[in-house]
């Protein structure tokens, strides 16, 4: 009964979903010692990053792709895939500004919804907007320097800042740490860089928009953020795909690294083309995030609107390892159509009193099977830890699936943990109780999800809490059971 | 115009084919209050939720118009809007949705279809003050998540209090006072009689003539097995109270165009 006023839902497609024609620099397909040397040459690398690189092929050759999450696809063949595609015009090295850069790239933003231009005037958020595999503008770069904040493309800090790259490169997620990393380890192209000094608040929100156009390729980029000595800084990520029938990877690697006091505030919206109503095509997100709070009492929080992607493997962990280190992770989920997620946090205390507090909300819908999975790792010497966990799981109709995999391991016994959990059904009262006050059945479900999911919401920058507020809806549009 | 015409209404549940509605005959005019007992299971609800527009029933023959409007063609969300309230007998929660949010969306969408311009913040908050009075609700529960961890007599003042910002021209009152205590009752009672203006039309289901202490009726009718065997006024619930609802099913029914006459009467 309820999946008949759910299958009234109107249908939308994936709006991000066209192409750019943009002249594209692409490299054959496949992957070999010469490829990742080719990638560290046109990227006019030093030896020891390229020694990096293929230290982390080498040993990406001994490993195999990890099978324990409860999701399924084809074998992925490496071989299939091109490594670095880049919008030929930024061959000569990255724009100095907004208008070295190509007026297509500008237009493409423009339609994504990140006017480049107009985000610089008036939103005051500095953006870093990353192409296939490069970096193609970033916006404030002089007014965060005057600050001493470097924000930049990853590549551009390699150039200029090889002393901090070198310092906390892998010094969060090593090379060798598992499949995907070690694989993004060799052929990473670019990404975004972000160094907060000592003492100094970052003035505005910064934010990195991800956009894969090339067919085929991979994305492979790599996000470093370091605040020293009480410094703060809230960063915000997006990424979309044009709709292709073939699934293209994703396996990113972002690292943050916090010192005393210091404090990370890492938002995400993650909304690649998550495959169409049958299940073909989408991105396979794969991505490795963790942070370190390396100081005491410094904190790192993860927060994440998971609305795309085919298949998404993440868990933004925390490596708690100062005395009195926060780590927080805030996490929405959604999968719609045959979407699976499989999507969690670690949250490793190694300090004395750190604390950590896990909030979940997994949404599934259509076949989409969502899937929790976490670690609290209480380490012997952490002396009165405290974590506090709650999954909640939220079904639409009676083809999905809601799984949720647990994991504590206590080696000291004055820590406290919390662990709260519950699966709940939009059901057909709660729907039928918002249309007998007028609520359309679109506007019925968008409201009973964005309830569900605020705990989370709230934690988002403001301007990006209303964008993911209407993303929960857009992509629920045409959810059945 | 009438507000409300049933004739000869009959519907089943989806799911088996069973049939709970076995015709139905009723006219309310706009300012009447009708009063609807009957005993446990003969169908006092499932009028409610057909009213409504609650998925899970199919109407197998008769009609119902709304101001002439054909009711039963109308999707549950076009009847709340052009005027049609149902108090829930079991208000659902919305986690996470503030009653504030909830209920202004609801009267904005309202509004919309009315032609009328949307309330903002502050003319909402201000309605709502006004309203929250005459159910002696907490400003606390109005900011608290759609009847989550509200008490059973919080739940219903907070339908009526629903029912008053909405102003509605029909409202359904679905056995508002099941489960509440003399006092809940009592402040439930008094903010309905607010809502009685002489043109509002109300239909108060219960299955006690308890309610009826409060809330006088212009007209009471007593279902039974689907259909209406019974109507008179207000002394009808009080002889009901007095010799069970058995007194009625004895008596012969009533043919279905003697109970439409002494409704409209």
């Amino acid at each position: 009964m309820s999946d008949a006023v759910l299958d009234t839902l109107t249908r939308q497609e994936y709006p991000h979903g066209f192409v750019t024609d943009i002249d594209t620099d692409v490299i054959p397909a496949g992957l070999s010692e010469d490829v990742v040397r080719l990638i560290s040459n046109k990227k006019g690398e030093p030896e020891w990053l390229l020694d990096w690189r293929l230290k982390a092929y080498r040993h990406w050759l001994t490993m195999v792709e990890p099978k324990w999450a409860r999701v399924t696809y084809p074998p992925i063949d490496y071989q299939k895939i091109v490594y670095y595609a880049a919008p030929r015009s930024s061959k000569e090295g990255a724009p100095k500004s907004l208008a070295d850069v190509e007026p297509e790239l500008l237009a493409m933003y423009e339609k994504l919804g990140v006017p480049l231009k107009e985000r610089e005037i008036l939103a005051g958020v500095a953006v870093d907007a990353v192409i296939d595999s490069v970096s193609v503008a970033t916006t404030f770069k002089e007014k965060l320097a005057s600050v001493g904040i470097i924000f930049c493309s990853f590549s551009e800090a390699v150039r200029e800042h090889p002393d901090l790259v070198k310092k906390y490169l892998g010094s969060v997620v090593p090379s060798s740490d598992n499949f995907f990393a070690a694989l993004n380890a060799a052929v990473f192209s670019d990404g975004s860089f972000c160094f907060i000094p000592k003492g100094v608040r970052c003035p505005m929100e910064l934010s990195t928009y991800f956009r894969i156009n090339q067919a085929d390729t991979g994305q492979f980029e790599r996000t470093l953020i370091v605040a020293e000595q009480g410094a703060v800084v809230s960063y915000l990520e997006g990424c979309t795909a044009p709709k292709r029938d073939t699934n293209q990877l994703h396996a990113a690697v972002v690292e943050l690294v916090a010192l005393d006091d210091a404090q990370i505030k890492y938002s995400t919206v993650q909304n690649w083309y998550p495959g169409d109503r049958e299940g073909k095509g989408g991105i396979y997100n794969f991505v490795t995030k963790r942070g370190k709070c390396a100081g005491r009492n410094s904190r790192i929080s993860w927060t994440q609107v998971e609305t795309g992607s085919a298949i998404t493997w993440k868990y933004p962990s925390c490596i708690l390892l100062g005395d009195g280190s926060v780590g927080a992770f805030y996490s929405v989920a959604l999968t719609n159509n045959y979407q699976q997620a499989d999507t969690g946090t670690k949250m490793i205390h190694i300090g004395k009193n750190t604390r950590s507090t896990i909030v979940s909300k997994g949404i599934s819908a259509g076949h989409g099977q969502n899937t929790y999975r976490g670690a609290v790792t209480i380490m012997k010497n952490a002396e009165g830890a405290r974590n506090y966990s709650q999954c909640d799981s939220l079904l639409i109709g009676d083809q999905c699936g809601a799984h949720t995999f647990p994991y504590i391991e206590v080696k000291n016994s004055s820590a406290t943990l919390e662990h709260e959990a519950s699966t709940s059904k939009i059901g057909e009262d709660q729907l039928f109780y918002c249309r007998q006050r007028g609520l359309s059945a679109e506007d019925a479900v968008s409201l009973i999800v964005n309830g569900f999911a605020k705990r989370v919401l709230k934690e988002l920058p403001m301007e990006f809490a209303v964008e993911a507020q209407k993303l929960l809806g857009v992509s629920l549009e045409g959810s059945v059971g | 115009m009438n507000l409300l015409e049933i004739t000869n209404l009959h519907a089943s549940i989806e799911e088996d084919g069973h049939e709970i509605l076995k015709g139905i005959n009723l006219v309310i005019r706009p300012g009447e209050v009708h009063a609807l007992m009957g005993p446990n299971g003969s169908g006092k609800s499932t009028l409610a939720h057909v009213l409504s527009g609650r998925p899970g029933y199919v109407v197998t023959q008769g009609s119902a118009r709304f101001l002439g409007m054909d009711l039963l063609a109308m999707p549950a969300e076009m009847r709340a809007r052009e005027g049609i309230f149902l108090a829930f007998q079991y208000p659902v929660e919305i986690p996470g949705v503030s009653n504030t949010y909830f209920l202004r969306t609801a009267v904005n969408t309202v509004r919309k279809h009315r032609g009328q311009p949307e309330l903002d913040a502050i003319d909402f908050l201000a309605l709502l003050d006004e309203k929250a009075k005459l159910v002696e609700m907490e400003e606390t529960l109005l900011n608290r998540s759609v009847n989550e961890g509200f008490s059973g007599g919080e739940k219903k003042r907070n339908e009526v209090l629903q029912m008053a910002v909405l102003d509605p021209k029909l409202a359904i009152l679905d056995e508002t006072d099941s489960g509440l205590d003399i006092d809940a009752l009592r402040v439930a009672a008094s903010g309905v009689n607010a809502l009685r203006d002489g043109a509002r039309g109300m239909l108060v289901i219960t299955h006690y003539q308890r309610l009826l202490d409060y809330i006088i009726p212009d007209f009471v009718h007593v279902l039974s097995d689907g259909k209406i065997v019974k109507s008179g006024d207000k002394n009808l619930a009080k002889e009901l109270e007095a010799k069970g609802y058995s007194w009625i099913e004895k008596e012969p029914p009533a043919t279905a165009s003697a109970v439409a006459g002494a409704a409209a009467r």
